[in-house]
Order: C-alpha cells, then sequence, then structure tokens
C-alpha cells in the first residue's frame, strides 16, 4: 500500500492480533487511512458500485442455486418454481437477472471512465489489464448464466455462441464437441455449464482482488490526471471522505436498480426466453443480451465465419495491449482536445454497433432505389471505426495533438482560489 | 453552490445521454420485426407503480379460460391453490377445492403398486389437455402453446395477446391464406388457431357483458396473472424500497455535503 501504515492497535486483543495476522492494518490502510486524491468525481464511485453488485450476484446466486435443477428436463419448469412457490424466488430471481445487466451497465461506465482519463497508462497497465480480464470473465458468467434458465434464447444463444468454437481450423470440430459434452447443446452441456456458472464469480473475486492490491500501489489516478505530489494537500483519507461519497453513488445506482427489478424487470431480457428450449423450433430472431450485442455485430458483420470470430475476440483482446498504443504522456481527455472529440465518437461507435447487433442484418436503414444501406453496411462502417480508434487514432494522436497546460497539482484543480483548467469541462 | 448545481446538471445530462443509448439498444429487438401491426394499446389496472389487479376480471378470464382456452392449451405452471392466494382471483379455500374436485387426477402407485385415480386436490396443477406436445399436434394439427406465461413470452406482452384474440377478420382479397385463419395481429397473419371466441361463449355471472373484447379482455388479464402472480407483491414492495433509498439517498447527500465542506 502507498506510503507509510498509519495504524495503531487500540486495545489488547488487537496487538495481539496485529502481530499474528495484521488484518485489521490491512483493512485500515485500504479503506481507512488510505489516501485518495482530492478530486475525484463521481465517475469514480463504479468500482465500489460493481463490488456491490459482485456480492448482489454471488448472494442472490447461491440461493437461486438452491433450488435450480440444471437438468434439460427440469430446469426451465425449476425457475418457474423459484418464481411461484419459493419465498421471495421471484425477488432473488429478478434482482439476480437484473443484477448482471447493472453489473454490466456499472462496469461499461467504469471501462469508459478509465478511456476517457486515461487511467491504463503508466504506471496502471496491470490494474487496467486485470480489469479487461475481469470483464472478460464477466461475459463468460454472463453467458454461462443466461443459458440456465433454458428459454428459447438460452438454448440457441448457447447454440450460437459455441458453434463459433467450430470456426476454429483443424480442431474447430473437436472443441466444439469437447465443449457441448456430446454433439449437440444438451444435458452435459447445461451441467457443465451451470458448474462454471457456479465458479467463474470466485475467479472474478480473485482478480477483483489483484485489482484493488495494484489499485492500491499506484493510487487512484484522478480527473486531472497528474500523480499526487503533496500527499497532504492533494489527498484526503478514504474514510470518511471515499466512503460517503461512494454510499451515495451506491444509493442513486441502486434506485436504478429497484426500477427495473420491481416495475420493469423484463425490460432487459427477451420474451423468447419465457418458451422452454426447442431445439426443433429456431426462433426468427436469435439475439444476445444487450451488453453483447456490439460484439455481436462485429462477428456478423464479416462475411467469413472464422474472421468474424477473430474480429469479435479481437475487439476484446484489443484492450489489453491499449496502454501501449496510447502514445500521449498526458492522461486525462481533459486536456486532451481531440482525442476528447475521438472519444465521444467512439462511444458513439459502439453504442452504434450495439443497435446494429439488435436488429436484422439485412434492415435497410436509407433506401436508395431497390436495395440501400443496411445494418451489415453500418456495421461494417463502426467495426472499421472501432478498430481504427484503436490502432490509429491512439497511436496517432498522442504524436499530433497540442494538450492544454497541466494544472500544477491535484490541490489546484480543485480548491478555490487556485484554479485555472475550469474552463476544460 | 453554483459548481454543485453545474456539477449535477452536467450529471444529469450524461445519464440522459447514457440512457437513450441504454433504451435504444434494449429497444432493439423488440422492434426488430419488420411489417408489423403494433397491438393494441389498453389500459390495464396491473399497469404502473401501484398497479393491481381486478379480482373480478381475473375471476371472469379463469372462467373463459377454463371454459374455451382450456380445451386445446395447457397451463402447466398454475395449480388450483394459486387461484386462493392473495394477489390473484382470492377464490375461497372452499371454492377452490370445489374447483380443483371437478377433474380427475393419476396417483400413485400405491402400497400394491397399482395406479389409481382420485379427485383432484389443491395441490394440482391445471390439467392438461393432451398428455404430451406430440399428442396435441397429432390432435390439432399443431402444439398449442402452453398458456401459464404467454403474457410474458410475447413481444408486446398482454396488449398484443389481447389484440391476437380480437384480431382475427376476413383475409385481404390479394392475401394467400394458404392455412388456418386471418389474424392482423400475429406475425405473418396466418394462425393455426381458429377465432377461439365469439360473442356470448361464456355466461358471465357478475352480469358483465360477454363481447368478445370483453372476454378476450378478461382472459388477457388472467394471463397476465398466470404468468407474473407476484406481481402486487413486487409492487408494493418495490414502492418502499425506492421510498427507502430515496431518503437514505437523501441523508447520504447532506452528510456528504458537510464531510467535504472543508475540503473542496
Amino acid at each position: 500500500m502507498s506510503g507509510e501504515s498509519t495504524y495503531t492497535p487500540g486495545n489488547g486483543f488487537s496487538r495481539w492480533l496485529d502481530d499474528r495476522l495484521p488484518v485489521m492494518r490491512l483493512v485500515n490502510d485500504s479503506f481507512v487511512d488510505y489516501p485518495t486524491p482530492r478530486n475525484l468525481n463521481y465517475w469514480w464511485t463504479f468500482g465500489g458500485i460493481l463490488t456491490f453488485c459482485l456480492a448482489v450476484q454471488i448472494v442472490t446466486g447461491i440461493v437461486l442455486a438452491m433450488h435450480y435443477i440444471p437438468t434439460t428436463e427440469l430446469a426451465f419448469a425449476s425457475v418457474e418454481h423459484i418464481m411461484r412457490d419459493v419465498n421471495y424466488g421471484w425477488l432473488l430471481r429478478y434482482v439476480h437477472a437484473n443484477g448482471a445487466s447493472m453489473f454490466f451497465i456499472a462496469v461499461y461506465i467504469h471501462m469508459f471512465r478509465g478511456l476517457y482519463y486515461g487511467s491504463y497508462k503508466a504506471p496502471r497497465e496491470v490494474l487496467w489489464i486485470l480489469g479487461v480480464l475481469i470483464y472478460l470473465l464477466m461475459m463468460a458468467t454472463a453467458f454461462f448464466g443466461y443459458v440456465l434458465p433454458w428459454g428459447q434464447m438460452s438454448f440457441w444463444g448457447a447454440t450460437v455462441i459455441t458453434n463459433l468454437f467450430g470456426a476454429i481450423p483443424f480442431v474447430g470440430e473437436a472443441l466444439r464437441t469437447w465443449l457441448w459434452g456430446g454433439f449437440a447443446v444438451g444435458d452435459p452441456t447445461l451441467n457443465r455449464f451451470f458448474s462454471l456458472h457456479y465458479l467463474f464469480p470466485f475467479l472474478i473475486a480473485g482478480v477483483v482482488i489483484l485489482h484493488v492490491w495494484a489499485l492500491h500501489v499506484s493510487g487512484q489516478g484522478n480527473p486531472a490526471g497528474i500523480e499526487v505530489k503533496d500527499p497532504k494537500k492533494d489527498t484526503v483519507p478514504f474514510t470518511p471522505y471515499a466512503t460517503i461519497k461512494d454510499a451515495f453513488g451506491l444509493v442513486i445506482f441502486a434506485i436504478l436498480f429497484a426500477y427495473f427489478v420491481f416495475y420493469n424487470p423484463n425490460g432487459l431480457g427477451e420474451p423468447d426466453n419465457y418458451i422452454e428450449a426447442n431445439p426443433l423450433s429456431t426462433p426468427a430472431h436469435i439475439v444476445p443480451e444487450w451488453y453483447l450485442l456490439p460484439f455481436y455485430a462485429i462477428l456478423r458483420a464479416v462475411p467469413d465465419k472464422l474472421g468474424g470470430v477473430v474480429l469479435m475476440f479481437g475487439a476484446i483482446a484489443i484492450l489489453f495491449v491499449l496502454p501501449w498504443l496510447d502514445t500521449s504522456k498526458v492522461r486525462s481527455a481533459r486536456f486532451r482536445p481531440l482525442y476528447k472529440q475521438f472519444f465521444w465518437i467512439f462511444a458513439a461507435a459502439c453504442i452504434g454497433l450495439g443497435y446494429c447487433g439488435g436488429q436484422q442484418p439485412d434492415k435497410i436503414l436509407i433506401h436508395v432505389g431497390d436495395g440501400g444501406f443496411d445494418v451489415t453496411d453500418l456495421s461494417r462502417i463502426l467495426t472499421v471505426y472501432y478498430f481504427a480508434h484503436f490502432l490509429i487514432l491512439f497511436p496517432v494522436l498522442g504524436l499530433i495533438e497540442k494538450p492544454k497546460p497541466l494544472p500544477e497539482s491535484i490541490a489546484a484543480s480543485v480548491l478555490p482560489g487556485t484554479r485555472q483548467e475550469k474552463a476544460t469541462s | 453552490m453554483k459548481k454543485t448545481m453545474k456539477t449535477i446538471s452536467r450529471a444529469v445530462s450524461l445519464a440522459a445521454v447514457a440512457a437513450v443509448g441504454f433504451t435504444l439498444l434494449a429497444g432493439a429487438p423488440a422492434q426488430a420485426a419488420v411489417g408489423e401491426v403494433e397491438p393494441i394499446d389498453l389500459q390495464w389496472s396491473f399497469e404502473g407503480v401501484f398497479g393491481t389487479y381486478d379480482r373480478d376480471a381475473l375471476r371472469r378470464g379463469y372462467k373463459v379460460y377454463k371454459e374455451v382456452c382450456s380445451v386445446c392449451h395447457s397451463m402447466q405452471y398454475v395449480r388450483f391453490r394459486n387461484l386462493a392466494q392473495p394477489g390473484g382471483p382470492e377464490f375461497s379455500e372452499g371454492q377452490v377445492k370445489t374447483l380443483a374436485a371437478e377433474i380427475t387426477v393419476e396417483d400413485g402407485p400405491n402400497s400394491d403398486g397399482e395406479m389409481f385415480e382420485r379427485p383432484g386436490e389443491p395441490k394440482d396443477a391445471f390439467p392438461s389437455p393432451y398428455p404430451n406436445p406430440e399428442a396435441a399436434a397429432a390432435a390439432l394439427g399443431a402444439v398449442a402453446p402452453d398458456l401459464s406465461l404467454m403474457t410474458k413470452a410475447r413481444p408486446g406482452g398482454a396488449d398484443y395477446v389481447y389484440s391476437l384474440l380480437v384480431g382475427y377478420e376476413e383475409a385481404p382479397e390479394d392475401f394467400n391464406l394458404t392455412t388456418g385463419s386471418y389474424n392482423k395481429y400475429f406475425p405473418g397473419h396466418m394462425i393455426a388457431m381458429p377465432q377461439p371466441l365469439s360473442d356470448g361463449q361464456v355466461d358471465y355471472e357478475d352480469g358483465t357483458p360477454n363481447t368478445v373484447e370483453q372476454m378476450a379482455k378478461d382472459v388477457t388479464h388472467f394471463m397476465m396473472w398466470t404468468a407474473e402472480p407476484k406481481l402486487e407483491q413486487r409492487h408494493r414492495m418495490g414502492f418502499q424500497v425506492l421510498i427507502y433509498l430515496v431518503a437514505l439517498g437523501g441523508i447520504l447527500y447532506f452528510a456528504m455535503r458537510k464531510v467535504w465542506a472543508g475540503a473542496h
């Protein structure tokens, strides 16, 4: 942890414990006295919100697992049993199902925060990479979880995604059979997905510990993107300052969460998933959950199946090397006039890809004569932009951009009277 | 204060951008089907923050289901005892016992190893008209879907189910109806289910006019309850949770202002 430990055990027992297992010291130094930049804004509350999301998913998930039956014969019925007969089962399931969406809303905000403020740059590359790893594990967990209710979209989503592995040359077919545990998505597949769905959150929790550890080594970034110079002036203790701000942010987030759970519990889901899985009847329109739509659009944008798979995974893989693609020394977009504009274009492109992923690929957007500009055309343009943003803009912008002057210190950037850069918000 | 307002207004505008993007994503699949007719938008008592079911509509709807729908469709996730639970049609225990006893259930094996038949009990599920989907398909020409979750299993929900029930009409001249019936709201317009409701078909004991529209409305209301039997409890709890969160948020906001007063 950065800085000297300030923990002083208060009584005989805590002194005794501190000599043997300094866990109270760890908690004190990490979440009480931990120096946190005094200029953090609300975009920095999402780390705490994400921890809350993970805890909610694990707690509700463990109770749901007590009532769920992972067989193709009984999975769908056991979910209805939870909804109808288990005490507050409807609440558990709606919290868990919407919790996944909330988790992704929070993680996307957290990631875009990182992109905007350059949180991935030295010395925080490992912190960022661990974050991308968590995101990847989250997507896998969500995918496994979505299969469990054994509705139509569960089954056909699982079929489409596992079939992607069949596109890998030479070993694809064998790999797919191995994943399925048979020759189609069936009982063995459902059973292992349940097992993995239970395992992965604990892997996430493990990587989260590393993520927080890495965070506490380098210290938090901040909106000004400059390092702490004088801890006395530039930082405030985590408790009470960050704790109370995080708590307030969390409650606001919980209000959105509660709205979905209680008043629109199926708004983010697909009606088709309330139809029990039927291998003989393909839904007219197979779509993944909203949080995977941009990647689905990239997959479909490529005419070649293998190429689509490569680009789809490449879209995530490229995040791992982002710290070395960005050539700018300035972290925060506040002081990068050009990057700031491209950041918003990139955000729009991602939302656009998400839109494309949810539409029929041949849906015409702009009519020209008999044909026109369709969803596939749009996805192709946006896919090219997505990769160009990382491979061209990040290296080039850092070289050609003239950043604005940075504030002298974190304290100077927020304390009244000393501010000089306010024009940049 | 001015700075706080600015921060808040910026946060609100960003939240608005996010919300629009988010709606675009979430709403995209729903509107994907091209050329379909938008279902009739009805006002339902179960909509909204304080929405509850109309007990009388549920009871009438149950009658329509029992006399019309259940001839072909199963409703396997609903049990007779559910009819007496709070937030549903709320029949009395005695009424539920009587309703359940109307059916015969195969049970067993008994101590002699024999299967036997007994009158239905409140714990039993609504009876299915066919023993398996294959039998249903053989008798009807197509499997009639289970109705337990119907209002949640179709885009458009209750509005769509209602529209479908009243949407039977003569096929337009240029429409090539090869099989089944023409329905204005069914995707593709060609539906295997013949028009299920006709005026005066089900006798309503409470004097409500038994028009097709009224019966469609009541049975859809009933099917919303079978799909979401805990809706009333959910709405009630949601309101309590929101009140709590808003109050807690207010307290935390002022506590935070006090904590940060000297720091910014």
